[in-house]
């Protein structure tokens, strides 16, 4: 009980954080407004069972990469509001409301049609010695080391690219 | 009280475990800071804070008051104790400076981001401590705020929010100066945080856990060599093959992370200052010195769990201290009673010195020598108590008396535990009081290359010898 209501004030949370990121108009703000809502799903994560994701998701997105943005935004001191923002019209908004709307309905008749009975988690769900039996153990192992090995290429290329700058 | 146990008891332990963490780190920080300025005047030899005084009724003149005012006769005297504490009385004074300073906001600062900077700093610096463990278990609880299975991932989560703080100050100060306090603090932070969580690598895979109450469980346990000799301490992490270098990538890399010197260079007054925190004044001011030294208590805290056994008693196990409870209390209260007489002996010699001749003989910074020496002797008659309990059972029967058989071992086992790991604590913070006031601070090229170029890759190759390391004693000796 106090889990899903407290899951469903952290989902709000991170809507409200969500949809500032786009409505601010000083970029810090908006930064800023990814980190709580990053937090938000880090706690929704949390109530979810996902321990190691929850903490991973504060570690590296509102820790490592949010704070990078933040560092190049005050490095640049982008201080003016962004030029190009005009407040939604009323029949704009209308018409974001009556979309949103329609896309939950079709979510819940999906939902009701594919509607598979409760599973019950294994034992360990989520915790890190279950995430890295998957990531290391199972069917994951060569998409996991794929993927470090594109992230690894793409940080070389980036260092070469702006090194040929200096 | 039993149905009472059943149905609160649990919301009862959790709120004492919040408030006991929360206590931990507010507790130590006075006293660190009193530290560091007798640690800064002892490297600096002069006799750094002993002036502040605080006045308090004397106690040791309840007869004397008594029979002078029973009897109608004027005093010719105060009774009154000024306390002076070896200057711990400073730091109770630099309190109630700062609460009632004027609290200025600059007209150009931005409001909310200002004013919220200060408070992220302090509120991530006591989150932290919340997954240290202090001691193994009181009546099947555990003593730790949050066992929770990411452990290390959440103090360096947590560490790496807490450069948010600073870097919101610097930006929300609206001032050049400010402004690259902020910067340089976030980059450094970015830069050290990758060798800290790249050394404790090596802890996790010693402990083949994440969890610090696995870790610490893990140091607590009798170290085997090869299978052949069994010596009950000193498997801490730190004495390991690998440990040792991972404790010193770990430690240095705190040193960053708490903007201490030498790597204060976010506050660096020569060229920015006050850095981050320059546009603030009062209580906000205060907020960031209590974060700095909160940050040191939990670095510190951290690195005794990881490295030296965290609330582990070197040589006495958690079974020992609960099994020889009594014999253990009677024992320590054997040995706190000379403890505590030398002190009471220190304190009376203090009365010849050339400070209390050139005062003037009514001055009540004359009765501080007979306080102390009153309150030492009183340690030392309570530790003679506590022998006495202990060598007649009082543990056991405290136990019986309680109807729960653990109660006694397990109260001592805290106490112990908690005593060991604040020791362990201090020990570390001295440290870093002590480098502060012994090396200078780097440059910033210098602070990057040693980050990037030295400790990343040293803390790199450690990792994957200490992996090498433990399959070979698996394939050898397991």
């Amino acid at each position: 009980m106090t889990e899903s209501v407290l899951f469903y004030l952290f989902s709000l949370l991170a809507v409200i954080a969500g949809v500032s990121v786009i409505t601010q108009r000083s970029p810090i703000a908006s930064a800023l407004s990814l980190v709580v809502c990053f937090f938000a799903l880090a706690a929704d994560y949390v109530m979810l069972d996902a321990h190691f994701v929850a903490v991973v998701q504060v570690l590296v997105y509102a820790g490592a990469i949010m704070v990078l943005f933040i560092f190049v935004i005050m490095l640049l001191n982008i201080r003016e509001p962004s030029p190009g923002f005009t407040p939604l019209s009323p029949r704009g908004m209308f018409g974001m409301g009556a979309a949103g709307l329609l896309g939950v309905a079709i979510i819940a008749m999906l939902d009701g049609l594919v509607h598979a009975p409760m599973a019950t988690l294994p034992e360990g769900y989520g915790r890190i010695a279950e995430v890295g039996k998957v990531l290391f153990q199972g069917a994951y192992l060569l998409p996991f080391e794929a993927v470090s090995l594109l992230l690894t290429v793409g940080m070389i290329g980036a260092v070469v690219l702006a090194k040929r700058e200096v | 009280m039993s149905e009472f146990w059943d149905s609160w008891g649990g919301w009862i332990v959790v709120l004492l475990r919040c408030v006991f963490s929360v206590a931990f780190v507010m507790q130590i920080v006075p006293v660190l800071i009193w530290g560091e300025r007798k640690g800064a005047a002892y490297v600096q030899d002069r006799p750094g804070p002993n002036r502040a005084p605080v006045d308090i009724p004397n106690p040791l003149d309840i007869p004397r008051l008594l029979g002078d005012v029973l009897a109608g006769r004027p005093l010719k005297y105060k009774p009154v104790v000024s306390l002076r504490a070896a200057g711990l009385v400073h730091t109770l004074n630099d309190v109630v400076k700062l609460a009632f300073k004027e609290d200025i906001t600059p007209n150009h600062v931005e409001k909310f981001y200002w004013t919220i900077a200060p408070v992220i700093a302090m509120t991530i610096a006591l989150c932290t401590f919340s997954v240290v463990p202090f001691g193994d278990t009181l009546l099947g609880y555990k003593l730790q705020v949050s066992d929770m299975d990411g452990g290390l991932l959440f103090v360096l989560a947590m560490t790496s929010l807490g450069v948010y703080g600073i870097m919101l100050a610097g930006w929300a100060s609206n001032n050049k100066f400010s402004l690259l306090g902020g910067l340089r603090s976030s980059a450094q932070m970015v830069s050290y945080e990758l060798a800290m969580g790249l050394s404790a690598v090596v802890v996790f895979l010693q402990a083949g856990s994440v969890s610090l109450s696995d870790i610490a469980a893990m140091q607590a346990q009798p170290l085997d060599i090869l299978g052949v000799v069994q010596i009950p301490a000193l498997n801490w992490t730190v004495f390991s093959p690998f440990g040792f270098l991972a404790f010193v990538l770990f430690f240095v890399s705190a040193f960053a992370e708490t903007n201490r010197t030498p790597f204060d260079l976010p506050e660096g007054e020569a060229e920015l200052v006050g850095g981050y925190h320059t546009e603030y004044s009062s209580f906000r001011f205060a907020l960031f010195f209590m974060a700095e030294y909160a940050n040191m208590v939990v670095a510190s805290s951290v690195t005794a769990t990881l490295f030296f056994g965290g609330y582990d008693v070197p040589f006495l196990s958690g079974e020992t201290i609960r099994a020889n409870a009594d014999l253990i209390l009677g024992v320590l209260g054997v040995a706190g009673i000379p403890a505590f007489l030398t002190f009471a002996v220190i304190a009376w010699k203090r009365q010849g010195r050339p400070f209390y001749a050139a005062i003037p003989k009514d001055d009540p910074r004359q009765n501080e020598p007979k306080f102390f020496t009153a309150v030492w002797l009183g340690a030392a008659g309570a530790h003679a108590a506590l022998a006495a309990v202990g060598f007649m059972g009082g543990l056991t029967a405290l136990s019986t008396w309680a109807e729960m058989p653990a109660l006694g071992g397990d109260l001592l086992a805290l106490v112990l535990h908690v005593t060991c790991l604040i020791v362990k604590v201090l020990m570390f913070c001295w440290v870093f009081i002590w480098v502060r006031w012994t090396l200078p601070r780097f440059r910033y090229d210098q602070l990057m290359n040693l980050g990037w170029r030295y400790m990343l890759p040293t803390a790199l190759v450690n990792v994957f010898l200490a992996a090498g390391w433990i399959i070979v004693r698996h394939e050898l000796f397991a």
